[in-house]
């Protein structure tokens, strides 16, 4: 527009020639950009064609959603039996918790969730949400073990199914977090005796699978106690979670620890402060910071591994299924029910999961420049 | 320094990104050895511009001539204007996995076609005209980021381009390593080579550009000789960018 | 002249002399817990009569077990039981980990694929096999198998001599013959061949700088070398077809729907892990690297395999090999679908012989000693691979 010398004239600006916005320019870019592209698109609307409607016809069309064992039968599989939800879901939700009890886990259950979704948001991050945990954990125990207030005693060998599931990851991981902070610590220490002690804890654990550890609990603990003292069966394996969810949570927060920059810490000597206050003050607040994604991780990890006390014949949500579907008249629709505790872990797995990509983006607003 | 055909023309290149018009009527002709700065604002379009060069970036609308070659979808165009075209970026972009010596003899023998002992020695000798043959057998993050932007250099001068494009070179460098950065290019351009520079220095301008491009929202504002443009600009918009560049 | 020694002093104001109290404390504190529970193990034990040691490995195990790939009947060993435990936890974890990889790769290059259909396919996948627990997987793949496959006497034909029912998959297999042994010896010179033919090329290039094609030539050294060896050995091809009969199949290679549920199950959940790995691991190279191969003129081909490829796997490898070891480990749920692996067959075992302590800790030594191994590896290749810095 402008030769050697030319005095300059301003050019508006223009809409584009060929369309970027809109439907078809995206289907266009994201469907049918080139030969390779097409085909699979062609290629993957072929299958979704041929699978989704049997899956639709079994899962919506031809289903049974009330609780008829004989309308389920006659089906012959044809169709989902989404009855026996219907009928077996106080089993499966609550385990065998006594029937005409099963308010309290209810409520217990309801009160651990608002908590755990009341933690998670920011504005209530203050003194006072500690004090929050204490209490609803005290009226958790209350409700679900009885013998005060005039409810009935329930042992913990008859909790189960979804309160059994959230109180075994919620307290396995409240109690691993600090434990876990100590062993990352330990692990960097210049003290050799700590160092060593911390490095054993971790490999060990980490190097079974979970399995062996319940085995250890329900099967060596009693063997390590003295004669006659019995602890329960729930504790010992929730203390097995714990150690568990410890060693790993520890190697993520190593992790974040090793990550932080060393003129942090140098900083803070100079300025005075003591091992401690600088742990507490400098460093793990931004060591933790660096590696929520990880920590959420090792959180919705621990969440699904308590499915692993139906093993030990604990009935959390999922041995709560395999107790409720022991039934041979419903036994059939066994998939049925299983898909149903599926989307029930998914929806809380992936709500973690969302949560976690959010506080990761909240959390790093004050790293980033605007 | 003129000569017949130009070795890059522009003719009423557009471009757009989604919505937005980055570059608006771009027309520009750069003869066989003559050497261009670009500065302008950050979001002018001045990388943008380069990259439509070699096809980094597409441009939607108008002709762009490349060595005698329209540059338009055919991959076989692109492919032999790369091999003419030699391109340096801000960041470097050297291949942290592959020694010195390897990120310079990548290209000639997979694309070049050159035997690894030719390749080789090619490579030593663009190392020596860059100064750094010394640390041909290391790594690229061993060195310093002066070091590193006078390998990419040499990287892309392994292939004996026409033409070679700088993209704002010494930004990303510490300033006691901008200036064996600029002699390299200086001697470069000292050579008779088409060279076309997003810079922001200026002093660099002044004594090695043949043509000094002012842009400014996609457009070209205003071009001319360094003496001309430094001493008599001719548009507001160009006094007021000077005036911020050459303050300090 | 060398520094001076530092100074130790008795204080509780040097840091020395604090840092050596807290590590006595600690070991004393852990040694003495330890020693509580060796007493009060070793009391409860004679307490109930529980004898310990080893020596129950070599007494008669007294069960069977339901599948494996050597001989066993009840009187055999305690010791070959955990043997056979262990070839089955190796037989799953390796063929599942082989097709973890590859399902896993596919999957995670698909997310980062142009084609929206394919990117949301591959992400509901990831999404849909990460958040559900991979025991109720194992459940859900047990009763799929067991319940809605017709029962052996319709069972399901896929192919000609494939049978698929209730009661497992079986296929056709070769009878073993001396032939077999050829074809495994012609196969593996055919893989040197293939090795040579690499290294020929490779110089070729160097010396000339045209490029042979490597990956098809060293197919046929493999495939030809087989052959040829097959040949040699008087061409065996006598094979074991499953035939059906009127109430059954017979005949054949068989895996039984306990190993599909775990081969299964454990391949589809660790694919999802290693396909978010995988593309992590793409996305992880800059940009400006791709940038850079593209103005030096590089093909897309070229560009995968000589700057892409290269820096991804030193992001990829290190986690892949955690989730190798995590399919590993969480082959141990096996027991609760019935599959006799490690753990299985331990738990059997410390049922009948009471044996906790010992049973319990051979399990544990062994997968510990898996990922001991596994750990050296990994550093060893983190080792040679890492990139270069300052």
């Amino acid at each position: 527009m402008s030769a050697v010398g030319e005095v300059f004239q301003l050019i508006p600006p223009r809409a584009p020639p060929v369309a970027t916005e809109g439907v078809l320019p995206w289907l266009r870019r994201n469907l049918f950009s080139d030969l390779w592209n097409t085909l699979g698109t062609l290629l993957v609307l072929a299958l979704l064609a041929t699978y989704l409607p049997p899956l639709f016809e079994w899962a919506a069309w031809n289903a049974v959603a009330r609780p008829d064992n004989a309308a389920c039968r006659a089906l012959e599989h044809t169709g989902a039996c989404w009855g026996v939800v219907g009928e077996k879901y106080r089993l499966i939700l609550f385990g065998r918790y006594p029937y005409a009890e099963q308010w309290r886990p209810l409520v217990a259950t309801a009160l651990m969730i608002a908590l755990l979704a009341a933690s998670c948001y920011r504005p209530f991050w203050k003194r006072w949400l500690i004090a929050l945990w204490i209490v609803v954990l005290a009226v958790f125990f209350v409700l679900m073990f009885g013998g005060a207030f005039g409810l009935t005693f329930v042992e913990t060998a008859r909790w189960g199914g979804l309160p059994l599931t959230i109180m075994l990851s919620t307290l396995g991981l409240v109690t691993a977090f600090p434990l876990s902070v100590l062993v990352a610590l330990g692990r960097r220490s210049r003290m050799p005796g700590i160092r060593t002690l911390c490095v054993l804890y971790v490999e060990l654990i980490r190097g079974v699978p979970l399995i062996s550890v319940l085995f250890m609990a329900s099967f060596m603990f009693p063997l390590f106690m003295p004669a006659g003292m019995t602890i329960d069966v729930l504790l010992r394996v929730q203390v097995g979670i714990s150690l568990f969810s410890a060693a790993y949570l520890a190697e993520v927060v190593r992790g974040g620890l090793q990550a932080l920059p060393r003129g942090q810490v140098e900083a803070a000597q100079s300025l005075g402060l003591s091992y401690w206050q600088t742990t507490r003050k400098v460093v793990l607040p931004q060591a933790l910071r660096l590696v929520v994604p990880a920590i959420m991780n090792t959180f919705i990890g621990t969440f699904k591994d308590t499915s692993l006390v139906t093993i030990v014949s604990l009935y959390d949500l999922t041995g709560a299924l395999q107790l409720a579907l022991g039934d041979s008249d419903w036994r059939k629709f066994f998939l049925e029910g299983q898909l149903f505790v599926a989307a029930i872990y998914f929806v809380c797995c992936f709500a973690m999961s969302r949560y976690s990509r959010w506080i990761e983006r909240h959390l790093n607003t004050g790293t980033r420049r605007n | 320094m003129q000569t017949a055909t130009p070795i890059i023309e522009f003719a009423h290149v557009n471009k757009w990104y989604g919505q937005f018009h980055v570059l608006r009527d771009i027309d520009l002709s750069v003869a066989r050895g003559e050497r261009i700065v670009i500065c302008g604002p950050s979001g002018s379009g001045k990388s943008t511009l380069i990259r439509c060069i070699n096809r980094l970036e597409e441009h939607q609308e108008g002709v762009l001539r490349v060595d005698g070659v329209e540059l338009t979808d055919d991959l076989k165009a692109i492919e032999a204007i790369r091999r003419q075209v030699g391109m340096v970026f801000q960041q470097f972009n050297l291949f942290p996995h592959l020694t010195v010596l390897e990120n310079l003899t990548l290209a000639p023998m997979w694309v070049g076609r050159i035997p690894k002992r030719e390749a080789d020695e090619r490579a030593m000798q663009q190392l020596v005209r860059v100064k750094i043959a010394e640390q041909a057998a290391k790594y690229p993050l061993q060195l310093s980021g002066g070091q590193q932007q006078r390998v990419a250099i040499a990287r892309a001068l392994c292939l004996t381009p026409k033409i070679m494009l700088f993209d704002e070179p010494t930004s990303a460098l510490d300033p006691e390593m901008i200036k064996e950065v600029l002699d390299v290019m200086i001697e470069l351009a000292n050579q008779g080579i088409t060279m076309l520079c997003v810079t922001h220095e200026m002093g660099f301008a002044r004594s090695v550009a043949d043509r000094v491009i002012f842009m400014d929202q996609g457009q070209i504002v205003e071009q001319n000789t360094p003496a001309e443009f430094f001493g008599n600009p001719k548009s507001e918009r160009t006094r007021d960018f000077l005036s911020k560049i050459l303050a300090h | 002249m060398a520094a001076p020694s530092k100074h130790f002093r008795w204080s509780w104001r040097s840091a020395s002399f604090r840092s050596l109290v807290y590590q006595i404390v600690a070991v004393l504190l852990v040694v003495a817990a330890g020693w509580y529970l060796v007493h009060n193990t070793l009391q409860n034990m004679r307490v109930r009569g529980i004898q310990s040691g080893f020596d129950f490995l070599l007494q008669p195990a007294g069960f069977a077990i339901s599948e494996s790939l050597f001989e066993f009947d009840s009187a055999e060993t305690y010791a070959r039981a955990f043997l056979i435990g262990l070839s089955n936890t190796l037989r799953v974890a390796i063929v599942g980990i082989v097709l973890a990889t590859i399902l896993g790769a596919l999957v995670g290059i698909g997310r980062l694929s142009k084609n929206f259909l394919l990117r949301s396919l591959c992400g509901v996948y990831v999404e849909t096999f990460r958040n559900v627990p991979l025991l109720l997987q194992l459940f859900i793949w047990y009763f799929v198998l067991t319940e809605f496959l017709p029962p052996i006497d319709e069972a399901l034909q896929p192919l000609p001599h494939v049978f698929f029912s209730k009661n497992g998959l079986q296929y056709p297999i070769p009878f073993w013959a001396m032939g077999h042994v050829w074809l495994a010896l012609g196969a593996l010179v055919g893989c040197v061949g293939a090795w040579g033919w690499a290294r020929f090329a490779r110089r070729r290039f160097e010396a000339t700088g045209r490029a042979l094609p490597v990956f098809v030539p060293g197919l046929a050294f493999l495939v030809v070398g087989g052959v040829l060896g097959w040949l040699a050995g008087g061409a065996p091809s006598a094979l074991d077809l499953p035939e059906r009969t009127e109430i059954t199949v017979v005949g054949g290679g068989a895996v039984t729907p306990e190993f599909l549920t775990v081969l299964i199950g454990l391949t589809l959940y660790t694919a999802s892990y290693i396909a978010e790995i995988v593309r992590g691991g793409i996305q992880a190279v800059a940009f400006g690297q791709h940038e850079a191969a593209a103005a030096l003129g590089l093909s897309r081909t070229q560009e995968v395999r000589l700057v892409l490829l290269p820096q991804a796997l030193r992001v990829i490898i290190p986690p892949i090999t955690s989730q190798y070891l995590n399919l590993t480990k969480n082959s141990s749920l096996a027991v609760a679908v019935g599959y006799p692996e490690l753990v299985s067959i331990s738990t059997t075992t410390l049922n009948q012989t009471g044996r906790a302590i010992e049973a319990i800790s051979l399990v544990m030594l062994c997968y510990l000693t898996l990922s001991l191994l596994t750990a050296a590896i990994m550093n060893w290749y983190n080792r040679r691979s890492a990139i270069r810095e300052r």
